[in-house]
Parts: structure tokens; C-alpha cells; sequence
């Protein structure tokens, strides 16, 4: 809705008047608290009580900020100013100022810029690209509002969306709006959402069942934990609605365990929405009720897959299952089960608020709304954004990361983690959607978007992927336990130097073969990463050839 | 019951609904191989053996479970399910150790006579020859991790046929382990019956009779059908 | 002009060459239609020849000493012929392989399993070192053909010989032709 430079500028909606209370906006994302949040919070909360200041200056935590490559963050309302690196030490630095800016009697004097500066941090200017080219719908609450308060999020609409569509809307309503909005899935695949809930809505039922996957497991990548932190009953919401629209009564998170903040804070959140009657049973009047519940996956990176986490769900080992029967068919206990991602999710709300063509009016023609990314590797300004789809690589990465540093110069952008690929830097004009990225051999996948200069080994990025996978295969079908080991042997062997062109055709041969005939997604993207490299940054591999027996000579 | 007409290597089939494509192929004489698959248990499609190509379907299929249906063109053999299939045969020889000479199963073994099949003479993939144990701790029978292919034919023996559950699979990826009970010695797992169904449903020597040395381990999975298809006529219950 | 033949033994328990001589009196005729230049069972010279047209390989490669008359053989030889599971699979040799490399093999050999006095074989030049791993021959060199089992009985040897003597291809497909064990 908001750029984020405006979005920081918003007060709360229940401010009286911007100068009578100003508001600090501490980040206590995970990020931030790693890096000494709780304490700085703590600090400003104590220098305010010293100050006796507890009526005109209010501390509250947020969801994460954005650049959190620069925490601990926070934020000054009215005017929004952003600070990056402030520690515990600063904060009573920030409260006397704040007290001297309160006592301030010109106009001129109220709106001059905060003179304070957190002691080893800097203010961050948010008239930078960073801020001003994202489009916040996902995350548009994310830091601006108290995750640990239902009211916070009431104030700003909260299950006004679920009450109007229990109310006003058939459940065939929502799931022709989401159809008409182009939402698709950002948990990876990109299928389409309102077929899904479609589906899900015709199956024949009583007990059908909407999960949630939290399950996050792509290094790197924290776009679901950050939106399950900052604004925990955006997601509850929009799975509430989704129930409505399928017809189901029950509702899990799967979240991994490593998650405890966002554990922390749905857990709450869902005790809330209970106590509101906005969870469980006979909501707004109506004969429609849903309750959630959260289960806690150990973090193995399968039990992300839809078929392995209802196994999970179910208490039996996480491993995949061939599909067909779909989830929708049989899921969670046999039953038709609804699986979208925490974005997808969070997308929902802002859909039926503002109705399907305004979502559809943003992105590309296959491509609509907005993504969340974590940009990360070797940039100037690496954090969470989101982005109208459609926008280009170059934006992002050069523009809005403001590119390498050390000027080492991009060599390639990786997106999808290990299921995904690189795009070089000549092509990176490329538009992020999924099919120009699916063009490009590489795919949208959840949201990791990694960076890399001169200095990246391309052969080294390969096999470190395929470490992962190899690490995290279930081992339940012959050619991703087996294979990925094997490919992962044959990578190290280029790395070190000892392959030879046989090699070579070796990997090049068992690429497809696990890719083809792999059970599930992990196994069958796994072989991505080198796929991608070879193709862009074959002379890589060329390079670390010794000379040997050639294809031929061993049978391939 | 409604038929379905399709044809499987240009030969014309019809099956009724729901019958597998393996099944199909089994009608018309078409092999196609298959490893974790057997009569009498649920599938789970692991092995990938048994893929085919189906026409309009960019995917390959598991043969042992996918269902007819009506107008497929399916094609079993093909020079890329070639290739595929003895790999995966290859992935399976070098992820453990087998020494067939020395082997229970030398001679009977369903690994031995796919790698025929698919016809491996070698394997183009290095051997890992990985470090594991044998389980003796059973009075009667014995497990030699070495040879084990994962299958989960015991798992599911145990668990569907003879309802005692014994068997399992342990950790993930290369370090997956079939065990037993809460992983303990196999002879300290009171739930086992001793019924010997998982020994003679293992398609290798990884499950044996101890009486058995090198070669002579016979198994023949023909009764695992019939018991499951008479206790589902009522006519065997145990 | 005969063909130059050759056997090899390295790694492995000889069972190979012994199948071999199970082929008793065709191995009268082989002699018609072979030179033997170089095999531990038929012949006395002790440095692989030049310009061998065919070698059956017997083993694995354990040593330095098998390691180093393999490269030999392939440097000399065409057509270079894996004969029997140990030199394509490492099969019986290659168990010590579990146990990750030279110096943990010796120790379990020589001290671990030793009655008492136990002490690691030291001879430099004239006990050849082990290798850390065993490896079948074509993760060393190119290998030709594969001639499976252990051993590979009589009657295979010679269905693999009979066309290769005749300048063709063995067909090596089926049970009888290529089943491990
Ligand atoms: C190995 C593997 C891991 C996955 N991990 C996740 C994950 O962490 N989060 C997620 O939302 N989807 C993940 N997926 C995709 C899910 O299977 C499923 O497609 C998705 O949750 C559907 O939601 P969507 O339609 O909203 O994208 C994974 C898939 C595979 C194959
Ligand atoms: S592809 Fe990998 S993760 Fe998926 S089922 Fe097979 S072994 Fe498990
Ligand atoms: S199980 Fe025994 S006979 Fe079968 S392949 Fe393995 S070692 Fe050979
Ligand atoms: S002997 Fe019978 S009860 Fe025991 S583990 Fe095997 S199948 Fe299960
Ligand atoms: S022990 Fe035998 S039946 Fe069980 S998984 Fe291993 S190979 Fe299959
Ligand atoms: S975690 Fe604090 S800004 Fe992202
Ligand atoms: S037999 Fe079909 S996948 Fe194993």
C-alpha cells in the first residue's frame, strides 16, 4: 500500500497529535535481538520511567524494519527517522533528546531534525531506493505495530476482512476474488492460489483441514519468520478467511522449532484472537468457526515439502509421499487439506480489502502482487524488501542494495536457494517473475536472494548446495540419497582440482537422472545449482580440468 | 467395473480402473523392473525403478503406482529409462558393500538379477564403501546393514502383515538405517514374533536365516500375495 | 600373427586365474591361437611387455606395487580387460575399505588382532606400501571390458574369449554372462 519511507512516517493511528507523543519504535525481530534489541528496549524503557515520560514518549517493539543487515534498528515517530547500530548505551543519550524535543516551544524547533546520533550507529536515510522503491503489502504493518497487542493490530484493521467475508461474502466469493487477484504460491512454486482453494472448496468433506507452512528452510532466507514476528495476526487472518472459503474447520502452523520469537508471538497472537472470539467456534454470528494450532517441525529441511509435513503433522516421519492424491485430495489425516505458504497468507487480507483488480493491477501479466525477499551476500545494503513483481534484478540488487562493495564488481545473482539458480550479471535486466526467472534456469523459490562478486567460486556455490541437499535428502528414494552424495563427490572432485573431462560428463549425465526421477522437489531441484552454474560458468569448471580420460573412455 | 484402454510399448491393454500400470504391463508381457515393490504391500514408489514415460506427461511415473487411465501411451524402455535405471542400480551397489561371493543371497538376490537386467557390468559411479554394522543379536535371524537397500519391504511386512511393527527407518539421507524397535539390538525388540516375513520378503542378503551360509538364502514371495488376498476374502485370518 | 596375451593377478585371491585353468583342454587351443607374453600362471618373464593385445587384469589395487603394474598394463596393452569381481567392484579386498584408509588396516592387522607380540610390518623396497583405498581398476585407468564373477566360471571366460579371439565383441548381456558372485 505504502512505500516504506512513507509507512515510517505514518503515525500510529491513535496518536493524538504527532508532537504530544512521540513514539520509539524499537525492531525485536529475531535480527535485531541477536544483536542486543531486548537490552536497548529495556534501556529505553527504564530511561523513560526515570524521566517520568511514560505519557508523552511510548516505546513499543516492532517487527522487523527492513535493513537488518545494520541492527539493532529503530524508528521515531511522527517523522519516521530510522537508526541503525544503536545499543543499550545510546539509550538514554536518545531519551534526554526526545525530553529536549518535547519541551520545545517553536514549531521550527519541533520539526528540526533529531540531533541525536547513536554513538557507534547512524541515522539511516530513508529517501534511499532501499526504502523508496519497495511496495509494502505482505510486510505493510511489519514494524509499525506492536506484534505482542491484538489492539495494535485491530487499530489497523486486523479481522475486519474475515468479519466481512463471514458476513457479507459466500465462501465461493472469496475464492473467485482471490482466483480473479492472480495470487499465486510464494512458498516456492508459484501454483496458482485461488485453483488451489478452488479445489480444496469442491472436495466432498466435513473435516477438511488449512495449513500453514512456516517451515522456512532455505539458508538464508527469513521473509516468512519475519512476517510470523512482526505481524502474527495478519497470518491467522488470512488463513481464518482461507478456512471460510474451503469450507475447513482446522488449522495448523507448521513453524520450525529454531523460530522461538515467532513461536513466541503466534502462540499469543492466537491466544488473543481466542479471547477476542475472532478464533474458534460460531465467529462473527455466523455458523463458521476455526481454531489453530501450532506444530513444531525439529527444522529438517524436507518437512517443508507439503507431503512430508503432513506426515509430520500426523506425528510420522517426515518424509514425501508420491503425489497424486494431492493434499486437497487427501492431506492432514486423509483429509482435504489446504497448504499455502506464510506470505501467500499474508497476502490475502490486503486482496479482499482492496479487491482482486487492484492486486492484479501490480506485478506482470503471470506474475501479480508483490515479493518479499531477503537480500543478502555481498551488497551494500542487504535486509528484507518487498518489491512489486515485475521489478528488475539490477533494481534490487544495484540500485536498492547499491551493489558490491570493495567495487569487487557482481558476478551473479543467486535466487531459490538450493532449489534454484544463478543469474549472471550480463542478464540482469531480467525481470523478477517467475516465468522469466524459470527462463533463465533458476526459479522465484521463497524469497533468498544472494549476491555475489568476483571473488565468488561458482563451482564452490555449486557444491555447496549440494552439500545441503545431500545433507537435508530424506533418504527415502534411490537417487536423491544416493545421487546427491554422488554429485557432491563429483563437485568436490572439481574443486579440488582432480576431475578430469570424464568427470565432467559424469556430473553432467547424473544431473538430469536425479533431477527426472527423484520422488519429491528436493531431489528433483537439487541438481539446479550445478545446472545453473554449468551453464553460465562452464569455463569455471573448464579451468579446473586435469588432463585424463575423456567421456568416453569410462562408459559415459 | 469400468474398463480403461490404453496402450503399454505399442501393445494394447485394457485394465480395469484403478489397476497400476506395472499390473498393465505384467498383462501384456512387458517387464519392467522394480525393487521396493511387492504384492501384498502398500507402495511407496523409493526405488524409481519401475519409472516409464507416459506421453503428454513431462514426468516420469512410477509404474508400480500409477493407476490406468483411459487413452495413455506408455513407453517402459526407452533409451533415457535405460540409462536411468542403471544408475540407479549403480547408486545402490556403491552406496553399500556387496560382496556376492561371500553373500546369503548370492545367486537368489533380486539386486543381483536387476543389475543383470539393466545390464551392469561395472559401475560408473565410485564405490563408497561405507562403514556398517551387522545385527546377529536376533536368535534366529540376522541383519547385515552392508546390503541393505533401504526397500522398506521389512518395514512394511512387519508393520501391514504381521501387524508387529518392529522395523523402522532410522536418520536421514546416506545415513539412513533400517532399525529396530526404538533402534535397539533386534533380539531385545520384544514385539517381534520371530515370523521370519520380513527375512523372506528382503530382496537381498541384508535379512537372513542364520542357518544359511554364503548362497543359500531362497526366497519366494508368492505366499505374501496369497495370505493378503485370502484375508481380504475373510478366508485367512492370521 | 597370434595375438599377444597376458594375465595379470593383482589384488585378488588368484581364483580368477584358477576359473581359468578350469577351462582344461581348451586351453590347449587358446595356446594354438594366443602368444602368452606375460602371466603368473603361464609364463616366466617378469617385466610386463610392450604392444600386448589383450590382458585379462585379475584384482583390485591395493598396493604400490599393483598400482604402478596396472599403469604399465594399460600403457601397454589395447584392449585391457577387468577379469572378475575384485577388479571391478574391489569386492573381497575392498572390505578393508570401511575402515578408512592404510594405517587403520595395519593396525587392525598387525596390532589390534595380534596375540601379544604384535608389531607393524616396516620394509621399505620390499613390502610394497598399501594404498589408502582399494579401487576397482577403472576408477584408476580406462578400462576396455568387464568380464563380472567370482569368479567368472569357466564357461564365461571362454564365451568372452571365443569372439574376442575372432576380432569381435563379446556380447556380455544376461545372467550367464555378467551376474556378480
Ligand atoms: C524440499 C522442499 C522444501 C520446501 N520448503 C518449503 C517451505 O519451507 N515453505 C513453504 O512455504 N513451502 C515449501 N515448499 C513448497 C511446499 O511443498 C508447498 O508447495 C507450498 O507450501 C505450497 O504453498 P504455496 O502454494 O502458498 O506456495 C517446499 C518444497 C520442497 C520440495
Ligand atoms: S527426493 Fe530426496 S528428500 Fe525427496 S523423497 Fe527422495 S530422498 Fe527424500
Ligand atoms: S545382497 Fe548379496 S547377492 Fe545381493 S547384490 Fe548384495 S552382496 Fe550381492
Ligand atoms: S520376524 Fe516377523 S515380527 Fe520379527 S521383525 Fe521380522 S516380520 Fe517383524
Ligand atoms: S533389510 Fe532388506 S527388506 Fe529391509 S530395507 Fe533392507 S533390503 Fe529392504
Ligand atoms: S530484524 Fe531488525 S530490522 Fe530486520
Ligand atoms: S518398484 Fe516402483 S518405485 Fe520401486
Amino acid at each position: 500500500m505504502t512505500s516504506l519511507s512513507e509507512a515510517h512516517a505514518s503515525p500510529t493511528p491513535s496518536a493524538a497529535s504527532p508532537t504530544s507523543v512521540l513514539r520509539v519504535r524499537c525492531c525485536s525481530s529475531a535480527g535485531c535481538l541477536a544483536g542486543g534489541a531486548a537490552e536497548l528496549r529495556q534501556g529505553l524503557t527504564t530511561a523513560v520511567a526515570r524521566r517520568e515520560l511514560q505519557e508523552r514518549v511510548a516505546i513499543t517493539g516492532v517487527g522487523c524494519l527492513g535493513p537488518c543487515s545494520q541492527g539493532p534498528l529503530l524508528a521515531i515517530d511522527p517523522d519516521g527517522a530510522l537508526f541503525a547500530g544503536v545499543t543499550a548505551a545510546d539509550a538514554d543519550g536518545l531519551i534526554a533528546a526526545l525530553a529536549h524535543r518535547l519541551q520545545a516551544v517553536s514549531a521550527a524547533e519541533r520539526e528540526a531534525p533529531l540531533a541525536w546520533r547513536p554513538a557507534a550507529g547512524e541515522q539511516v536515510d530513508i529517501g534511499r531506493p532501499f526504502f523508496t522503491r519497495q511496495r509494502r503489502i505482505v510486510l505493510e504493518h511489519c514494524g509499525l505495530i506492536d506484534p505482542e497487542r491484538i489492539e495494535a493490530a485491530i487499530e489497523r484493521g486486523a479481522y475486519e476482512q474475515l468479519r466481512r467475508a463471514v458476513q457479507e461474502c459466500t465462501p465461493a466469493e472469496v475464492v473467485e476474488t482471490i482466483r480473479r487477484s492472480g495470487l499465486r504460491g510464494r512458498g516456492g512454486a508459484g501454483y496458482p492460489t485461488g485453483l488451489k482453494w478452488a479445489t480444496v472448496a469442491k472436495m466432498p468433506g466435513e473435516r477438511k483441514v488449512v495449513v500453514c507452512n512456516a517451515d522456512e528452510g532455505d539458508p538464508g532466507a527469513f521473509m516468512d519468520r519475519s512476517v510470523l514476528e512482526g505481524d502474527p495476526h495478519r497470518v491467522l487472518e488470512g488463513m481464518a478467511i482461507a478456512a471460510y472459503a474451503v469450507g475447513a474447520e482446522q488449522g495448523f502452523i507448521y513453524i520450525r522449532a529454531e523460530y522461538k520469537l515467532a513461536i513466541v508471538n503466534l502462540r499469543r497472537a492466537i491466544e488473543q484472537a481466542r479471547r477476542r472470539h475472532l478464533l474458534g467456534a460460531g465467529l462473527f454470528g455466523a455458523p463458521f468457526g476455526f481454531t489453530v494450532e501450532l506444530r513444531v517441525g525439529a527444522g529438517a529441511y524436507v518437512c517443508g515439502e507439503e507431503t512430508a509435513l503432513i506426515h509430520s503433522i500426523e506425528g510420522q516421519r517426515g518424509t514425501p509421499r508420491p503425489r497424486p492424491p494431492y493434499p486437497a485430495e487427501a492431506g492432514v489425516w486423509g483429509r482435504p487439506t489446504l497448504i499455502n505458504n506464510v506470505e501467500t497468507f499474508a497476502n490475502v487480507v490486503p486482496i479482499l480489502r482492496e479487491g482482486a483488480e487492484w492486486f492484479a493491477a501490480i506485478g506482470t501479466e503471470g506474475s501479480k502482487g508483490t515479493k518479499v525477499f531477503c537480500l543478502t551476500g555481498k551488497v551494500c545494503r542487504g535486509g528484507l524488501v518487498e518489491v512489486p513483481m515485475g521489478t528488475s534484478l539490477a533494481t534490487i540488487v544495484s540500485e536498492m542494495g547499491e551493489g558490491c562493495p570493495d567495487g569487487a564488481g557482481l558476478k551473479a545473482v543467486q535466487t531459490g536457494g538450493p532449489s534454484g539458480g544463478c543469474v549472471p550479471a550480463s542478464l540482469l535486466h531480467t525481470s523478477v517473475d517467475y516465468e522469466s526467472l524459470q527462463a533463465l534456469g533458476t526459479i522465484m523459490g521463497s524469497g533468498g536472494m544472494v549476491v555475489m562478486d568476483h571473488s565468488t567460486d561458482m563451482v564452490a556455490i555449486a557444491a555447496f548446495f549440494m552439500a545441503f541437499c545431500r545433507d537435508e535428502s530424506c533418504g527415502k528414494c534411490v537417487p536423491c540419497r544416493a545421487g546427491t552424495v554422488q554429485l557432491h563427490g563429483l563437485l568436490q572432485k572439481h574443486l579440488a582440482g582432480d576431475a578430469t573431462a570424464a568427470d565432467l560428463a559424469q556430473l553432467e549425465a547424473l544431473c538430469p537422472m536425479v533431477a527426472e526421477t527423484s520422488l519429491c522437489g528436493l531431489g528433483q531441484s537439487a541438481p539446479k545449482p550445478v545446472l545453473s552454474t554449468l551453464r553460465y560458468f562452464r569455463e569455471e569448471y573448464l579451468a579446473r580440468l586435469k588432463p585424463g580420460p575423456t567421456a568416453a573412455a569410462t562408459g559415459r | 467395473m469400468s474398463v480403461r484402454t490404453l496402450t503399454i510399448d505399442g501393445h494394447a491393454v485394457a485394465m480395469a480402473t484403478g489397476t497400476t500400470l506395472l499390473a498393465a504391463a505384467r498383462e501384456v508381457w512387458v517387464p519392467i523392473p522394480t525393487l521396493c515393490h511387492l504384492e501384498g504391500l502398500s507402495p511407496v514408489a523409493a526405488c524409481r525403478l519401475c519409472l516409464v514415460e507416459i506421453e503428454g506427461n513431462g514426468k516420469l511415473q512410477p509404474a508400480c503406482l500409477t493407476p490406468v487411465a483411459e487413452g495413455m501411451v506408455v513407453h517402459t524402455d526407452t533409451p533415457r529409462l535405460q540409462d536411468y535405471r542403471r544408475t540407479v542400480i549403480e547408486m545402490l551397489f556403491t552406496e553399500g558393500n556387496h560382496v556376492c561371493a561371500i553373500c546369503v543371497a548370492n545367486g537368489h538376490c533380486e539386486l543381483q538379477d536387476r543389475a543383470v537386467e539393466v545390464g551392469m557390468d561395472h559401475s560408473r559411479l565410485p564405490y563408497r564403501h561405507p562403514d556398517r554394522p551387522v545385527d546377529l543379536s536376533h536368535p534366529h535371524f540376522g541383519l547385515d546393514h552392508n546390503r541393505c537397500i533401504l526397500c522398506t519391504r521389512c518395514v512394511r511386512v512387519c508393520d501391514e502383515v504381521e501387524g508387529a511393527h518392529v522395523w523402522d527407518v532410522g536418520w536421514r539421507g546416506e545415513h539412513c538405517r533400517i532399525i529396530a524397535g526404538l533402534n535397539e539390538p533386534w533380539g531385545a525388540v520384544d514385539a517381534c514374533t520371530d515370523c521370519g516375513k520380513c527375512v523372506q520378503v528382503c530382496p537381498t542378503g541384508a535379512l537372513f536365516d542364520k542357518a544359511d551360509t554364503s548362497g543359500e538364502k531362497h526366497t519366494d514371495h508368492g505366499w505374501l500375495g496369497a495370505l493378503v488376498r485370502a484375508r481380504a476374502r475373510g478366508q485367512q485370518t492370521r | 600373427m597370434k595375438l599377444r596375451f597376458a594375465t595379470v593377478w593383482l589384488a585378488g585371491c588368484s581364483g580368477c586365474h584358477m576359473s581359468f585353468f578350469d577351462l582344461d583342454e581348451w586351453l590347449i587351443e587358446l595356446a594354438e591361437l594366443v602368444d602368452v607374453v606375460f602371466s603368473p600362471v603361464a609364463s616366466d618373464i617378469k617385466t610386463y611387455p610392450q604392444d600386448v593385445d589383450v590382458c585379462l587384469v585379475e584384482g583390485g589395487v591395493a598396493n604400490a606395487d599393483n598400482l604402478e603394474l596396472l599403469l604399465q598394463v594399460r600403457a601397454r596393452t589395447r584392449l585391457l580387460v577387468s577379469f572378475g569381481d575384485c577388479a571391478i567392484t574391489a569386492n573381497v579386498p575392498g572390505m578393508r575399505n570401511r575402515l578408512d584408509g592404510a594405517e587403520p588396516v595395519l593396525r587392525r592387522g598387525y596390532l589390534e588382532l595380534a596375540d601379544g607380540s604384535g608389531q607393524l610390518p616396516h620394509a621399505p623396497g620390499l613390502v610394497p606400501e598399501l594404498l589408502e583405498r582399494v579401487l576397482p581398476l577403472h576408477e584408476v585407468v580406462p578400462v576396455d571390458h568387464y568380464l563380472p564373477g567370482c569368479p567368472p566360471s569357466a564357461a564365461r571366460i571362454r564365451a568372452f574369449l571365443e569372439p574376442m579371439l575372432q576380432g569381435e565383441l563379446p556380447v556380455m548381456e544376461g545372467a550367464a554372462m555378467i551376474r556378480f558372485g
